[in-house]
């Protein structure tokens, strides 16, 4: 897979000195979903405004489809689609005219079908000729939406797409998404909530005051979190793990009076029953045991924390 | 050029001036019947003529340049202002649209609802005074270049205002004193000696006295000047933007 979009070294040091990005180098692949994961203020809105164009990059260079976006703006502009985090629309234009408008706005010619298949699946159809202030907060993000996909993008941004979303509405999002994907788009979106990067991403980016953590696999972040730690207290200090007991990759905790040992819970078998009764074989008495799981939210809280 | 993204916010604009068409367009009708009102009928009373034509006829194409300057000044600064009030301007930004593109859209969609005015006022002005037009074309395109210039300067103006008070500060403190004194309602000629020099330095002066010619075929200064004028300022605007395109001042952080 290639990348299609991609930062290298993005600086944005806002008017008043804030260093809002720092030296951030991110590469998304063609059809994949990133979720970016981190607190208020980490940079998530000031990264997407960078490759959408609404900000200036202090430094740095960044290309969308292998076209940079200052040099080559239209090329990489027309790919992107965007859903931003503040609901902003004009609050007197009608639904419909409004979606239209940005369909035109991207130099695409009029199309009234895709229009309507847009405003269809986002449940919005019924609601084509009422007045964007007329609607609730749910539904204008969903127009917002509408926008962004008005002008078939192949790369879409959505800032935090389920602030101020009811259930119901977060599952059709999460459908639209897949879909999306199926079709080959690539979807970056930004949140605060772990479970949502689980539900519906293929990687995970953590970001954390101006700086990239770091972007794994999802599935790589599940084994992590699919890891157990068993450890084993013994009664007598040791020194040295019996060579009987190598296999086990066990590490000796650091009073020396207990052992540690990883396994995969989701592993056909995990090994504890061998392991118990060889350490009996091998004479050590053992006093107390224990297991510890790291979740996604620890690995974050952990992550965040160090970089604090 | 993205001619679609053009047509797309020309047609955008349009339709708002269209939803308000009550201040659009019955307001700039009902306060011009006024001004005939109070100063065709009262004042017109006493002067008879102005270089030679009713004073009625005489203040019309003043009439219809100080709408048409305030309505340019005001639908180009609101229009591109309101965007970034609401925070609606992140779509201009991140579409593929150059600045040029969206000037073009604004300014366009400005000047033809002002130039739009501008002959509803026109045709207000025939049912009060007998008017004969001594250069029609001339009289469109001095309406015109008009309506661009100052759509232009409501778009300067509409980026640089960061607050609604600042959108209503240059119209207020600029425009309306400079077209009230530069000779709508009276001819330079009718002032004393002193201010008809110190008026000489309000441009203004020079379009109202090209489009006066393009009505009456008589002008205070010549008609040479008057485009010289309008060039002169267009040229000053378009500076002005192009340095604001290629900064991004206050539309970019
Ligand atoms: N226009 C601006 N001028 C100055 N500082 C800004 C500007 N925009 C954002 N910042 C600062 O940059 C930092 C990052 O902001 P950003 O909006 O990118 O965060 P975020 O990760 O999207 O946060 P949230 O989860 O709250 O949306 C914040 O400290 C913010 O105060
Ligand atoms: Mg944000």
């Amino acid at each position: 897979m290639s990348a299609i979009v991609s930062a290298k070294d993005v600086t944005k040091i806002y008017e008043g000195g804030f260093h809002a990005l720092k030296a951030v180098s991110l590469d998304i692949e063609q059809g994949e979903i990133l979720a970016l994961l981190g607190p208020n203020g980490a940079g998530k809105t000031t990264l997407i405004s960078v490759i959408c164009g609404m900000v200036n990059a202090t430094s740095g260079s960044i290309s969308v489809g292998g076209h940079d976006i200052v040099d080559d703006f239209r090329g990489a502009r027309s790919l992107i689609g965007l859903v931003p985090q503040e609901l902003s629309l004009e609050p007197f234009e009608k639904v419909i005219n409004s979606v239209s408008f940005s369909r035109g706005l991207f130099g695409k010619p009029r199309d009234d079908a895709h229009i309507e298949k847009i405003l269809r699946q986002l449940s919005l159809w019924d609601k084509k000729d009422a007045r964007v202030k007329e609607l609730s907060g749910g539904m204008k993000r969903r127009v917002l939406i509408a926008k962004a996909l008005s002008h078939e993008p192949r790369v879409l941004f959505l800032d935090e797409p389920t602030a101020g979303v009811d259930v119901e509405l977060r599952k059709d999002m999460w459908e639209i998404v897949r879909g999306l994907r199926a079709d080959g788009v690539t979807i970056i979106l930004t949140t605060h909530y772990i479970e949502e990067a689980e539900a519906i991403a293929d990687r995970v980016g953590v970001i954390n005051d101006g700086e990239i953590l770091l972007v794994k696999d999802k599935a790589e972040l599940m084994a992590q979190m699919g890891r157990k730690e068993l450890i084993i207290e013994l009664q007598d200090p040791i020194t040295e793990v019996p060579a009987a007991l190598g296999a086990y990759d066990l590490v000796i905790g650091k009073d020396g009076q207990s052992l540690e040992y990883a396994y995969d819970t989701r592993g056909e078998r995990t090994g504890i029953t061998a392991l118990l009764s060889d350490l009996a074989a091998q004479g050590l008495v053992l006093k107390d045991v224990s297991t510890s799981q790291s979740s996604l939210e620890d690995i974050f809280v952990g992550l965040v924390g160090d970089a604090a | 050029m993205n001619l679609t993204a053009i047509k797309a916010i020309y047609i955008f604009e349009m339709t708002r001036f269209f939803r308000t068409l009550l201040q659009s367009f019955v307001s700039p009708v009902l306060s011009t019947s006024l001004y005939f009102v109070v100063f065709g009928a009262a004042i017109g009373s006493r002067i008879e003529t102005v270089e030679g034509v009713s004073y009625g006829a005489f203040i019309v194409p003043g009439l219809i340049m100080l709408s048409v300057m305030t309505q340019s000044t005001a639908n180009a600064s609101f229009g591109i202002y309101f965007p970034k009030f609401i925070g609606t301007i992140y779509e201009l930004l991140s579409a593929p649209v150059s600045f040029v593109e969206i000037m073009i859209g604004y300014v366009g969609a400005a000047a033809s609802k002002a130039l739009l005015v501008g002959l509803i006022i026109l045709g207000t002005a025939f049912v009060f005074v007998d008017l004969n037009i001594a250069h029609p074309v001339a009289m469109i395109a001095f309406l015109l270049m008009t309506c661009f210039s100052f759509s232009l300067l409501g778009f300067i103006i509409g980026i640089w205002a960061k607050n609604f008070e600042q959108l209503q500060l240059i119209p207020l403190l600029v425009i309306t004193p400079l077209v009230f004194l530069g000779g709508s309602f009276y001819s330079i000629s009718m002032l004393p000696p002193v201010w008809q020099t110190i008026t000489m330095f309000n441009p203004v002066v020079y379009l109202i006295s090209g489009f006066r010619w393009a009505f009456f075929g008589e002008a205070e200064v010549s008609i040479g000047l008057s485009l010289l004028a309008i060039a002169l300022f267009t040229g000053a605007c378009i500076a002005v933007i192009g340095w604001i395109f290629k900064t991004g001042y206050r539309l970019k952080s």
